[in-house]
């Protein structure tokens, strides 16, 4: 919407400002990397940060999330009587500063999957009070990250604002009238020049060659690659590797699948239900009480979740399951990625026809 | 892209409001009005809602029952749509922590119900057909609120063909209501057992040797079958067999589930979420997915 300059030397004064009004979190530096994290102190706030171990997904979807309490005790006839009351955790204005665009693509997907269809209140009284201040990603984070394969090197529209780092100071973008709310709580940004603009537009272009390609077919073509690699050999290979550890999906920014558990108090008549996070990984996933399993085999679930980050989620919401921010790939204890995987799938199939 | 235009809101209970919000996680607080036991392993629940509120459900619908402390698990509805007013009914086997807990529960207790979820089969579509419904175990249950719902429409439909399997004489289910199709003129029920006991004087074998009994009209039938996933496989083959083509087969997945709306991830079949693009489906769609059968 506008661009404005916000000097380095102000960014603590801005944190500052925010922390009156808001709970304020953001990557700061842990020993053993980084994560998102209330900032108590605005000098922790890393912007200038490689990668987290857990993308900013747990401010949207909660680890453990209590959805409703319960009382469940004898009526006066001595029958068993309910008393239900539904919880919306961890709703309160908060800043999540610093989010790369791979993340940022991640929301993206939370934000439809959540909204359509059924409408997951718990979920979107949350996301209401969520400002995202995004980053612009300059350099690639490591060597895991196939961002650029995925489309993921450019900020999505939903952010409320963006910062891009240029000569010393940020320009700030402003995405959305929340957004725009939130600079007009400090005096510390003035409006971006001209001359701001043009240095910003040869500063994004100078990014592209930075970051590198690993996948040999286009994220387009990953859902027909998948669809005619149903059957391919290289899942049961992946599926004898995997250790079905879950690993994955947890630090995945697009994975939403959760169990929902209930937790009774020791007095057997209170208690709450919550949602946890899932694995589509974990042997049990899809076991029913008959003692049937739809996805018994490691290599099925291996596939399913391939599949699932490069076909299922696009036909259902429109938008591709993996952002190429190569979390998975650095959490994984076999070197299960994902690169790996399409590209194999892809050299299988050329073989296939050649042959 | 393809899956929403399925999801069917308009029959549902949740989400509704409480203090202002929705929540579609919250269960509605019904009461039990009645419980029969109807085998070793299954009893059957009659369950009220506030206020008499009728289920408003389509044939082949589930609900999500809750016990809070326990859990929540998808059950099929045994009620037709034709017999549903104040009350509705499950048929429910003993058959995991929740489910064993569910059977101790008393007349007059509380429970928690969120639907009616996914999509049924679509009955009205159905009309002026043969029915050939094939039910195997516990699927006659499901497949009661179908059945019923073209026994009270009776003139809209051809013939009404059942074909129940079970596997042993003890785990009939309605053995009075069988009775009473038996000896309906309009109905054309057989049964099979695959073990018999010794006073078990019908059918014997497994529910795909009934198939030959009966013969059908393949242009005019549309064959809906309910039971556990390997039956599936042999039941379309004998219906295939037939002449019937894979959009006249119509048949419900079991899968486990979470949440019921399309959220949690567990009953995915490929892209599809059973609890809302299923659990119905005609076969030539779970021919489609390498997942379903």
């Amino acid at each position: 919407m506008s661009l404005y300059i916000l000097s380095k030397e102000k960014l603590p004064e801005f944190v500052k400002a925010l922390q009156a009004k808001f709970r304020v979190v953001g990557p700061v530096r842990t020993e053993t990397g980084y994560e998102f994290d209330d900032i108590t102190d605005p000098e922790q706030l890393q912007l200038d940060y490689s990668t987290t171990i857990l993308p900013p997904k747990k401010y949207f979807l909660p680890q453990h999330e209590v959805l409703f309490q319960f009382h469940s005790g004898p009526n006066g006839k001595g029958n068993k009587h309910l008393e239900l009351r539904p919880i919306y955790q961890d709703v309160q204005p908060t800043v999540i500063f610093g989010v790369h665009t791979c993340d940022m693509n991640g929301i993206m997907l939370y934000d439809k999957v959540f909204a359509e269809g059924f409408r997951d209140e718990h979920y979107m009284e949350r996301r209401a009070q969520i400002y995202i201040i995004g980053i612009e990603c300059l350099h690639p984070c490591d060597e895991a990250s196939f961002c650029k394969d995925m489309g993921t090197l450019t900020a999505p529209p939903i952010y409320d604002l963006h910062m891009t780092e240029m000569d010393g100071h940020y320009l700030v973008d402003t995405g959305t009238e929340k957004g725009e709310r939130l600079l007009q709580e400090n005096l510390y940004v003035q409006m971006a020049q001209k001359e701001d603009i043009q240095r910003l537009g040869q500063l994004l272009s100078a990014k592209w060659p930075r970051f590198r390609m690993r996948l040999k077919v286009s994220k387009d073509q990953t859902p027909s690659l998948l669809a005619l690699g149903y059957k391919a050999k290289i899942w049961e290979q992946l599926g004898d590797r995997c250790l079905a550890c879950g690993s994955c999906t947890n630090v995945c920014p697009t994975c939403f699948c959760f169990d929902v558990e209930d937790r009774m108090d020791i007095n057997m008549q209170d208690g709450e239900r919550a949602r946890v996070w899932d694995s589509c990984q974990l042997r049990e996933f899809a076991l029913v009480a008959g003692g049937h399993n739809f996805r018994g085999k490691k290599s099925e679930r291996v596939r399913h979740r391939v599949m699932r980050k490069g076909k299922y989620i696009k036909q259902v919401h429109g938008l591709l399951g993996c952002t190429g921010c190569g979390r998975c790939e650095r959490a994984c204890l076999v070197n299960i990625t994902i690169p790996a995987t399409i590209n194999g799938l892809h050299d299988e199939m050329q073989l296939e026809s050649g042959s | 892209m393809y899956a929403t235009p399925l999801i069917n809101q308009k029959t549902t209970l949740t989400p509704r409001s409480y203090d202002g919000h929705t929540s579609i996680f919250l269960p509605t607080v019904a009461t039990i009005t009645d419980i029969k036991t109807e085998t070793r392993l299954e009893k059957i629940f009659t369950i009220r809602l506030p206020n008499g509120q009728n289920l408003g459900q389509i044939p082949g619908q589930f609900v999500m029952v809750s016990i809070p402390g326990v859990g929540e698990a998808p059950i099929s509805i045994m009620s037709s749509p034709s017999r549903t007013t104040d009350t509705f009914r499950l048929c429910i086997r003993n058959a995991g922590d929740l489910t064993n807990v569910i059977h101790t529960l008393q007349v007059g207790d509380e429970i928690g119900i969120r639907g009616p979820f996914g999509r049924g089969f679509p009955w009205e579509t159905f009309f002026g057909k043969d029915m050939l419904i094939a039910p195997g175990g516990l699927g006659l249950a499901p497949a009661r609120s179908l059945i019923d719902q073209i026994i009270d429409h009776r003139t809209n439909f051809g013939r009404l063909i059942i074909l129940y399997g079970s596997r042993n004489p003890s785990e009939l289910l309605f053995r009075d209501v069988l009775a009473e199709w038996e000896k309906r003129d309009d109905v054309e029920l057989m049964v099979t057992v695959d073990r018999p006991n010794d006073t078990w004087t019908g059918k014997v074998g497994v529910i795909t040797t009934l198939f030959e009994h009966v013969q059908i009209n393949p242009f005019n039938t549309v064959a809906v079958t309910v039971g556990p996933p390997i039956m599936y496989r042999f039941v379309t083959m004998e219906l295939l067999g037939k002449g019937l083509n894979p959009e006249q087969i119509w048949m419900s997945f079991e899968r486990r589930m979470k949440c019921g709306v399309g959220k949690c991830g567990h009953c995915q079949v490929n892209h599809r979420y059973t609890c809302q693009d299923g659990p119905s489906w005609t076969y030539a769609e779970a021919l489609a997915f390498e997942e379903a059968l």
